[in-house]
């Protein structure tokens, strides 16, 4: 039923087709790529898009439709593993936050607040900076940036099942308060929980380029959609191919997870349904 | 009150809610929403407990089960369940219960809620719903966890094959049998019943009502039966109770209670059940004013400003909670005096 409906919204089957083949050329990037995303053609050194180099070559004679290609798994995993980071820690708290009522809910929502209070953008270079760059540290970043959004969700969502006289029912049959979480509050809230994480995937991947592209994300030479715009950028005026193919990239990612994402919430949202076909 | 037969026996139970006021969130006032109930259940009867919306009904079940801490009193209940070798039951306060011992509790009582749909989770299939309890108790696995809810879901008349379904599957009535499936799945002694037909139609009450009844019978059950509906009240309790403002003023058997009413609030409330003849003349006693805030109830009786036979003592004092012989409880000054009138039954 909620598949069909799925499929037949044009935004989620568009999103969900581009997704699904970002995801394909990430697992298959070194079957697909034409040429290894470190070798240098250095008499080819800054060649125009063509049959040869699809995309056109770098300074060093690096095919950049390969090293696109490859880019693509780095934004892949650092998107999944750091939205999944934020998504884990955030509902774990946001679940005591809003299922128990005190000092401990009180503490939670506190540290929330003064952390919702910073920009995404800047909390994650402060915890780069504070444990260095590197791929496995702005998956932690990033993941920790977002942790406050899905306490703040995973707390909202919480409260309102709560409410709910199913759960006073689970209460009444001698249910612990751990049971009625993990069997009653946890499943009405995961709907949520996972729209939420298909739009923040975006984002997250959005995030990572942006810490590559100042040099706090992804080392070179190994190929990231940001540092590759950063290393293009310098040659913008004689070379625009070496930041506009990985910034397509970055547009048909993000634009595919957005997709994705809203057509999620159209079809698990209940006050919408019946008006989407 | 030293009778054998008592079940469940509720002491000078109190429920008040505090109210915040000002920055520093100091208590400002209480209210009394549950104000020193006292009532007892015999073993197999229906005790109807009846009363307008926000006169504490549902706080005074939800009390009792402890689902909400009750402020004071005692709420004593005799669990054969919980019972040492050799003696016939343990008595236990279920308000002042550890919650191993309330845990335990739980499977000699249960409750079935007054709406359907809020009360079943939608994201549990029928027979997880109506096994959950048997699952936190740990007693029944695998394929007799199945037969039990199998026979459960046969016995509310509800089709066993069905048992995957989702509750959304089903229609309001429908529901209603899985949540009372649910209820039954621990085999208690007490099932509170807080408002369970209120949120049905007419047609499918009725249903309900009968089901209740035949449960009853088979499983020797006990009910605390909760309505704001006379004739449901008049039709399936043995005795009832009526509660005004957080306070029971009547309580005695069925009959009793609608030929002769002894509190002038249950003849006002008896006065203004239809009745089904068109040439009835109406003489519906109109209580004026509206219920005065628990917050700030009137002091004497509570019931003075709206009751018609108001005299002095009645501003000053608060009248006595008495038996006036054959557990005809009741509290008003001039229970033996007034004469009041019955419930009509039209022309017949």
């Amino acid at each position: 039923m909620e598949i069909r409906r799925f499929l037949k919204n044009k935004v989620s089957f568009f999103g969900f087709l581009l997704v699904t083949l970002i995801i394909i050329t990430a697992i298959l990037s070194p079957l697909i790529s034409p040429y290894d995303p470190l070798e240098q053609h250095m008499v080819k050194r800054f060649s125009k898009p063509s049959a040869e180099f699809f995309g056109g070559t770098d300074r060093y004679g690096r095919d950049i439709f390969s090293r696109t290609l490859w880019g693509t798994r780095i934004s892949l995993v650092v998107g999944f593993s750091a939205t999944a980071i934020g998504a884990i820690l955030g509902t774990v708290l946001g679940l005591i936050a809003g299922y128990t009522k005190g000092h401990l809910s009180k503490g939670i929502m506190w540290l929330t607040d003064v952390f919702m209070s910073f920009p995404t953008m800047v909390l994650a270079i402060i915890v780069v900076v504070a444990f260095g760059p590197g791929n496995q540290n702005v998956v932690l970043a990033i993941g920790l940036a977002f942790t406050p959004r899905f306490i703040r969700l995973a707390r909202a969502s919480t409260l309102s099942v709560s409410e709910q006289v199913f759960i006073e029912a689970s209460r009444a049959t001698g249910q612990s308060s751990v049971g009625i979480i993990g069997k009653h509050v946890l499943p009405n809230i995961a709907g949520d929980i996972i729209v939420m994480s298909t739009l923040w995937i975006a984002t997250a991947i959005r995030l990572e380029a942006s810490l590559s592209f100042l040099g706090l994300g992804t080392q070179p030479p190994t190929p990231s959609w940001g540092n590759m715009i950063r290393e293009g950028m310098l040659y913008f005026m004689r070379a625009p191919w070496l930041s506009l193919v990985p910034g397509a990239g970055i547009f048909f990612t993000v634009i595919g997870f957005n997709m994705l994402g809203d057509g999620m919430r159209d079809v698990l949202d209940p006050k919408l349904r019946g008006r989407l076909t | 009150m030293t009778m054998d037969n008592i079940l469940l026996e509720v002491r000078n139970l109190k429920k008040y809610f505090p109210v915040h006021k000002g920055i520093f969130k100091r208590i400002a006032a209480h209210v009394k929403a549950v104000d020193d109930v006292d009532l007892y259940v015999k073993k197999g009867e229906t005790l109807g407990l009846v009363g307008e919306s926000g006169c504490g009904k549902t706080t005074t079940g939800r009390a009792i089960l402890r689902l909400i801490e009750p402020t004071a009193g005692t709420i004593r209940f005799r669990s054969k369940k919980l019972a040492t070798a050799g003696k016939a039951f343990e008595e236990v306060d279920i308000a002042t219960a550890s919650p191993p011992i309330l845990k335990a509790l739980r499977r000699d009582i249960q409750i079935i809620f007054q709406d359907p749909y809020s009360s079943l989770d939608p994201r549990m299939t029928v027979e997880a719903i109506v096994g959950e309890p048997l699952r936190v108790h740990g007693l029944a696995k695998g394929v007799e966890w199945k037969e039990k809810v199998q026979s459960l879901i046969s016995a509310v008349g509800l089709n066993p094959e069905q048992a995957n379904r989702y509750p959304h599957q089903f229609s309001g009535g429908q529901r209603q049998r899985i949540g009372i499936a649910r209820a039954l799945a621990l085999d208690p002694e007490l099932i509170l019943a807080d408002e369970p037909v209120s949120a049905l139609d007419v047609s499918i009450q009725a249903q309900v009502l009968n089901l209740l009844q035949d449960l009853q019978e088979q499983f020797g059950l006990t009910y605390l039966f909760i309505a704001h509906d006379l004739s449901i009240i008049k039709y399936i309790s043995d005795r009832v109770a009526v509660m005004y403002l957080g306070k029971i003023v009547e309580l005695a058997e069925t009959e009793a209670l609608f030929l002769d009413p002894k509190h002038p609030y249950t003849e006002a409330l008896m006065s203004a059940v239809p009745v089904p003849d068109p040439d009835y003349r109406l003489d519906q006693i109109l209580l004026e004013g509206d219920v005065p805030s628990p917050l700030n109830p009137p002091s004497g009786c509570y019931f003075h400003p709206r009751c018609r036979y108001t005299k002095d003592i009645c501003r000053n004092e608060s009248p006595r909670y008495r038996d006036l012989g054959s557990e005809h409880f009741v509290s008003c000054h001039f229970a033996d005096s007034l004469n009041l009138k019955p419930l009509r039954t039209g022309k017949s």
